[in-house]
């Protein structure tokens, strides 16, 4: 991260539902080529935040610019730069694989062949399958796969490894580490920790609304340790996780 | 919130970057039209339910709807009454049965009038005894129009000249040039009603329209393209409707090919009426399974009432509002007014006119309950 140019810059965000406070000021800047992690409990605001971001929900007050463009005046310029994967998002019943991309390249106005599409995230052999008949991880990589035929500059991938096997998990870190190696500016929400540090350059922890720290994970791992916390059990060399890799397997599963 | 991206949305540069809203548009009605082909319940609601009516009319009575009329013993039977009612061709008449046999094939309907006709004493003219039965209201209903029709009141003119004056149609109207308006009719509500509230109702719940939004694409690609999709879909269905009715059981088509491409205009038409209340409907319903009872409120009675199965003038005289007053009604009285009597779009004005009432109508509400997350 040498270069420190901000993509999306987001001052005071503040998102109000009737009478509920779901982002209190929020701010914070993702910068270029980065993987940038939203972190936090459920309902903490993180969704939200990323929603209005990608200009699918309004805000109430605060100043977004995702490269260069406003939220507030130019949301259609912001739709054709980014890539969203929603969380729990179904797609359009009755059409195999293909012919969802297909759809997409259509709405995006982008003109590219679905198979390559699908080759990048290794599902070429599922092209005439139905999303519903895919696994867990196979959907997720199609989502991704949807997040990158507009050729975005930054993707937002909320909770893309929820549900996920320990093999699938770490094949769908591959593939976003390769996205963005590729050049693009990945912004993801998780849930769980390891992944956060495995992955992403940044991360913003988001509690009530609001960011009550933001660094790179080795530095707020730092700054806990020197204020003198300790682990009630010695960390071992592996974990339960590594044992479980080791024993069934490193490949991909279907 | 909907409200204000939906301003933001129409607020924005339209294409920013050559972005094309045609493009997206057909490649929504693409998506959507093979979706529709794929989807089990439109192919069976849009095609086969019609066609198993159609088939099952055609085949019944080999073409022609059959009222039978038991003659009253004793009645007068060289008169020209008998004879233009053997002459419609939809009457049969039954002699040579006594009363007590006839009472009891009245009773169970399975005739389904009597008539007697006497000469009037010291006069030329006829007069006409009909005695309808419960049993049989619908086919009573037919005899009461074909009747009607014939005469001014129940006592026959005695001149020939006067009768042809009356006589009802000149074509052969067989049951198929009578069912198949209606079959399409329904063919094309259901469609209407039935995909739109499905599907607009699924994609909101799948999350597939949020995911939409975050795409470039407009709402109204999204309801244009779903729209030609589901209006290329009902239009193949009704040809396919119409060709088997025509070279399979005869159905009249005056003009030939200009009455086919009279029908589909006023199918599409019907069809973009329809659609509203899908629109209304994935609105209001809360869950797909909500979908069902809704759609029925909407299709049952206008399936029932709207002269699909029996002309509304067969239905009682407190009833014959209710069905003026539904748009199905005025599709049907259109579709066969331009099938069987070969009249022009700009003939049936009025029934357009209606239709096209009823769409602003539905559209009006359809804006004010559509939801789109």
């Amino acid at each position: 991260m040498e270069t420190k140019k901000a993509i999306i810059s987001v001052k005071n965000l503040v998102k109000k539902y009737d009478d509920f406070v779901a982002v209190q000021g929020l701010s914070f800047e993702v910068y270029e080529h980065e993987i940038f992690g939203l972190l936090g409990p459920n309902g903490a605001g993180k969704t939200t935040t990323l929603e209005i971001i990608e200009t699918l929900r309004d805000k109430t007050s605060g100043e977004i610019i995702v490269d260069g463009f406003s939220v507030d005046k130019q949301p259609q310029d912001i739709k054709q730069i980014i890539g969203v994967q929603l969380q729990a998002a179904g797609y359009y019943p009755n059409l195999n694989l293909i012919e969802l991309i297909e759809l997409f390249a259509g709405l995006y106005g982008a003109n590219i062949k679905p198979m390559e599409m699908l080759e990048k995230v290794n599902l070429q052999d599922k092209a005439k399958a139905k999303y519903k008949a895919l696994s867990g991880g196979q959907k997720q990589r199609f989502s991704i796969a949807t997040t990158l035929i507009n050729q975005p500059k930054i993707i937002f991938l909320d909770e893309p490894t929820t549900g996920l096997d320990p093999q699938a998990r770490r094949n769908l870190w591959d593939l976003i580490i390769e996205i963005r190696n590729a050049g693009t500016t990945v912004v993801i929400t998780t849930h769980y920790m390891d992944e956060a540090e495995q992955l992403c350059d940044r991360v913003a922890f988001v509690e009530r609304g609001q960011i009550i720290a933001l660094d790179t994970p080795d530095n707020l791992i730092d700054k806990l340790v020197s204020s003198g916390f300790e682990r009630k059990k010695e960390v071992k060399k592996a974990n339960l996780e590594d044992v479980f890799i080791n024993l069934t397997g490193q490949e991909w599963r279907e | 919130m909907q409200k204000d991206i939906h301003e933001r949305n129409s607020n924005s540069p339209s294409g920013a970057g050559g972005y094309s809203n045609a493009t997206a548009t057909l490649a929504l009605a693409k998506a959507s039209f093979r979706s529709i082909m794929r989807s089990p319940s439109a192919v069976v609601f849009t095609l086969a339910f019609p066609l198993i009516f159609i088939l099952v009319f055609g085949f019944l009575g080999g073409g022609g709807t059959r009222i039978d009329v038991g003659i009253t013993p004793g009645s007068d039977v060289n008169n020209p009454v008998m004879g233009m009612l053997a002459k419609t061709g939809m009457i049969r008449l039954v002699k040579d049965k006594s009363k007590a046999e006839f009472d009891k094939l009245l009773e169970k309907g399975n005739v389904d009038a009597m008539i007697d006709v006497h000469k009037k004493v010291n006069s030329a003219a006829y007069s006409v005894n009909v005695v309808y039965t419960s049993a049989s209201r619908d086919k009573g209903g037919i005899l009461k129009s074909v009747l009607n029709n014939i005469f001014y009141d129940k006592s026959l003119k005695p001149t020939v000249a006067e009768i042809k004056e009356s006589t009802i149609t000149g074509r052969e109207y067989k049951t198929i040039d009578f069912i198949l308006p209606g079959q399409l009719g329904f063919s094309l509500l259901s469609t209407g009603v039935f995909g739109t509230a499905f599907v607009f109702l699924s994609l909101r719940h799948t999350l597939v329209i949020k995911r939409f939004f975050a795409t470039p694409v407009k709402r109204s690609s999204i309801v244009i393209g779903e729209g030609i999709a589901r209006i290329g879909f009902a239009l193949i269905g009704a040809l396919f409707i119409i060709l088997i009715g025509h070279f399979f059981f005869g159905f009249t088509l005056v003009h030939g090919v200009l009455t086919v491409v009279n029908m589909l205009i006023l199918a599409t038409l019907g069809v973009i009426v329809f659609m509203g209340f899908g629109f209304i409907i994935s609105g209001i319903a809360k869950n797909e399974s909500m979908v069902p009872p809704i759609s029925n409120i909407v299709t049952l009675p206008q399936f029932l009432l709207s002269g699909t199965f029996f002309s509304i003038e067969a239905f009682p005289s407190w009833l014959q509002p209710i069905s003026r007053a539904l748009p199905l009604t005025y599709l049907n009285d259109a579709m066969r007014k331009v099938a069987f009597e070969g009249l022009g779009l700009w003939d049936v004005k009025f029934q357009i006119m209606i239709l096209l009432l009823w769409g602003i109508g539905i559209y009006a509400v359809a804006v004010k309950v559509f939801k789109w997350e």
